[in-house]
């Protein structure tokens, strides 16, 4: 008894914490998402509306929403693999014994994770101009029409997954790179030993090894690239023609540009609810793997 | 790119330190500006400081993309400054909100401040109900950049008029394979479609501003003449971020037509060579029938409610609408100026490149007083896009804006008829 209690005593400044900052705005959030709070609302509270589930029912009938959940979803598909592909052939070639300068690498591959996105978007929106980007300037030189990279619907959403991958590819490199420094050498000796090609090593020893670091950083990319915001913000402004407008966008647009913060606050939770399912069915698939 | 940089950084910055206006010093006057103004007006407050040694202002600059949601935010968390700059389509907003101290009173007993001598139209954007609460600051309307050499070189001798002799302009100018067109239109601006459709008869909202009014006659006229210059090829389907550098390109030539403010008219001095100075001009806007209207934009001076401040910041309102001051404003940054003795002296007297813009203000029209317009605005250039690549027809692009204009407006319909509920239940 006395010990529960103080397990308790100890528990309470986190629980009191996580509670007021934590549980309970998003308690509140949920009410707001019931009701049609907006910039009326905000002027006489009389003008507040219980609508029940009236935000969410229409939002499942807005097109845009499935519009932009399907961007986003577009965006987590390509971009979360081309992401760890990125990443880990990156720690892959900075773990081989054959890389030199080392630390020069390891630094510059992971300069764009700590450069401000406003500001590197500025220097993206010039490479991939249609007519003096240098992204059109290279495929020129091998004979490619010029690509209106940000003025297509078609290829605004890759532009902005380059952009993105190239942003954050670094953080999970590190990542990696821990992983594989933990992956004893003796096992590769023995493989080599054993007459494994380098193909067969990466398969059967670096890959199964790296599992949980893999299961990790993939849940925690997945759930990172959903909240897709800044970058088409900065970038196209949801544009051409909407096309990379994700959910968060969307609900950015709702919330602060028109102050509809009731169905601001219900695409929040739709998009919560989608993260949450997502990331737990790739956890129970992490944890069946584990145990198979 | 920069202004956003820098709404991020307050953005952040706010929400670290939770921003609030701290009015210890009981002549302080907060003041917001919005983008450019910002840094123009740092010129013009010390002498007002001078002239009122006991009033200290201060200044908070905010990027133009983060400002509206810094003031409504502000204002939800009753932490607003004393008086702000607010552009005329925010202002029914902050009126809906009673944030807005009305100030017809002031305006009554002040020798400075002469409704009369304001283009009517300007200042009829600051009153709400009868009630007026702002005092224009500048204007801002839309009209024709052109470059009269090439206009001359194709034989035309005088910019156009009207909408059909502007057609056969962009007609002649427009030579999509060699990467030139007659005009430039960036596709997610609504101020260019907007002004288009002002010129009509119809209104843009019906039935006390209930319903959209965007399957009038009016309108589709308006959007089949925007649509057709994109189906003709005499103006490129791109939006303004990728439009890039659009001066150099008018400057080149691949633009003939800019359809734009009076900020331009400064940044083209700058930024064209002085060799081609004297190859462009301005012109009032064209419309269905000859000279058009176009829209009544610009920035108030308003003065929130919850001011401790108030006679402190009419003063500075005062100062700031004197003639002399406001031809100072327009040499510091080309603001042009809302009343009309401001513009019978100084430089803007004798601005060439200026007349059409006060010709055009004798002839601007207001948006729709609703606080959703600017939302509305925005849903119609979405779908005119669509229509101007081809997705939509334009009848089925006025059904659909009517459509998203009635969802939008459906809360005020409801207040509009609730209150009247409420008022003959009273009765």
């Amino acid at each position: 008894m006395n010990r529960q209690r103080a397990a308790w005593v100890f528990l309470a400044p986190a629980m009191v914490v996580l509670g007021v900052f934590f549980l309970l705005p998003v308690i509140a959030a949920l009410g707001l998402s019931l009701t049609d709070y907006d910039l009326y609302a905000l002027a006489d509270i009389h003008n507040l509306r219980f609508v029940a589930l009236g935000n969410y029912w229409e939002l499942l009938h807005n097109p845009l929403f499935w519009a932009a959940l399907g961007h986003t979803v577009y965006f987590v598909v390509v971009g979360v693999p081309l992401s760890m592909g990125a990443s880990l052939g990156a720690a892959l070639l900075l773990h081989s014994p054959l890389a030199r300068c080392k630390p020069f690498f390891r630094t510059a591959l992971f300069a764009p994770v700590v450069t401000t996105v406003v500001a590197v978007a500025v220097v993206w929106r010039y490479l991939f101009n249609t007519k003096y980007g240098l992204a059109n300037y290279v495929l020129g030189l091998v004979g490619i029409h010029p690509i209106d990279w940000l003025g297509n619907p078609h290829w605004a959403m890759p532009a902005i997954i380059l952009f993105a991958v190239w942003k954050n590819f670094g953080y999970n490199m590190i990542i990696f790179m821990a992983g594989l420094q933990a992956i004893p050498a003796d096992l590769y000796e023995a493989a080599r030993i054993d007459g494994a090609s380098a193909w067969q090593q990466f398969r059967h020893i670096t890959l199964p090894m790296l599992g949980p670091t893999l299961l990790m950083v993939g849940i925690l990319t997945v759930s990172g690239y959903f909240q897709l915001f800044a970058e088409p913000y900065v970038m196209t402004e949801g544009g051409p023609l909407q096309s990379t407008i994700s959910v968060l966008y969307l609900m950015y647009n709702e919330g602060f540009q028109w102050w509809n913060l009731g169905s601001a606050s219900a695409i929040a939770f739709l998009l919560f609810a989608i993260m949450f399912a997502v990331t737990a069915s790739m956890l129970r698939w992490g944890r069946r793997g584990e145990e198979a | 790119m920069s202004c956003r940089a820098i709404g991020f950084a307050v953005l952040l910055a706010c929400q670290l330190t939770g921003c609030r206006q701290q009015a210890d010093d009981s002549h302080t006057l907060t003041f917001w500006t919005i983008g450019r103004e910002g840094e123009a007006i740092t010129q013009l407050l010390p002498q007002f400081e001078r002239e009122n040694p006991n009033i200290h202002v201060e200044l908070q600059q905010l990027p133009l993309s983060a400002a509206h949601q810094k003031l409504l935010t502000a204002f939800a968390g009753d932490s607003a400054p004393d008086m702000t700059q607010l552009g005329n389509t925010w202002m029914p907003e902050f009126v809906t909100l009673h944030a807005l101290e009305p100030l017809q009173a002031r305006v009554d007993h002040s020798n400075t401040v002469t409704p009369s001598d304001y283009f009517a139209s300007i200042w009829s954007t600051n009153v709400y109900e009868g009630a007026l609460y702002g005092v224009p600051w500048y204007v801002d309307t839309r009209l024709l950049f052109y470059r009269s050499d090439v206009l001359k070189a194709a034989g035309f001798n005088a910019p156009p008029r009207d909408w059909a002799q502007w057609r056969r302009m962009l007609a002649a100018l427009s030579h999509p394979d060699h990467g030139a067109y007659g005009i430039l239109l960036p596709t997610n601006e609504y101020e260019q479609l907007m002004s288009l459709a002002l010129q009509q008869p119809e209104p843009l909202l019906r039935d006390g501003d209930r319903y959209g009014n965007f399957e009038s006659a009016g309108f589709k006229r308006a959007l089949t003449f925007y649509v057709d210059t994109f189906r003709l090829h005499e103006a490129p389907d791109i939006t303004n971020v990728e439009a890039g550098n659009p001066w150099l390109e008018f400057g080149h030539g691949v633009y003939d037509f800019y359809f734009s403010g009076p900020w331009n008219i400064s940044e083209f001095r700058k930024r064209l060579p002085a060799a081609e100075q004297g190859s462009w001009n301005t012109t009032p806007l064209p419309g269905p029938d000859g000279l058009g209207a176009s829209v009544a934009g610009g920035s108030s001076l308003v003065i929130f409610r919850s001011s401790q401040h108030k006679q402190d910041a009419w003063k500075l309102i005062e100062y700031l609408s004197r003639p002399d001051v406001q031809q100072r404003f327009y040499a510091l940054l080309g603001d042009m100026p809302p009343r009309r003795s401001s513009w019978n002296g100084g430089s803007l007297h004798d601005d060439p490149q200026a007349q059409a813009f006060r010709e055009q203000l004798e002839h601007v029209k207001p948006t729709p007083p609703v606080p959703e317009w600017e939302q509305i605005a925005n849903e119609m250039q979405l779908v005119a896009a669509r229509a101007a690549a081809g997705d939509l027809t334009v009848d089925q692009a006025a059904v659909e804006i009517d459509r998203r204009t009635d969802r939008i407006l459906e809360k005020r319909r409801w207040i509009l008829d609730h209150s009247r509920a409420t008022a003959s239940a009273h009765l």
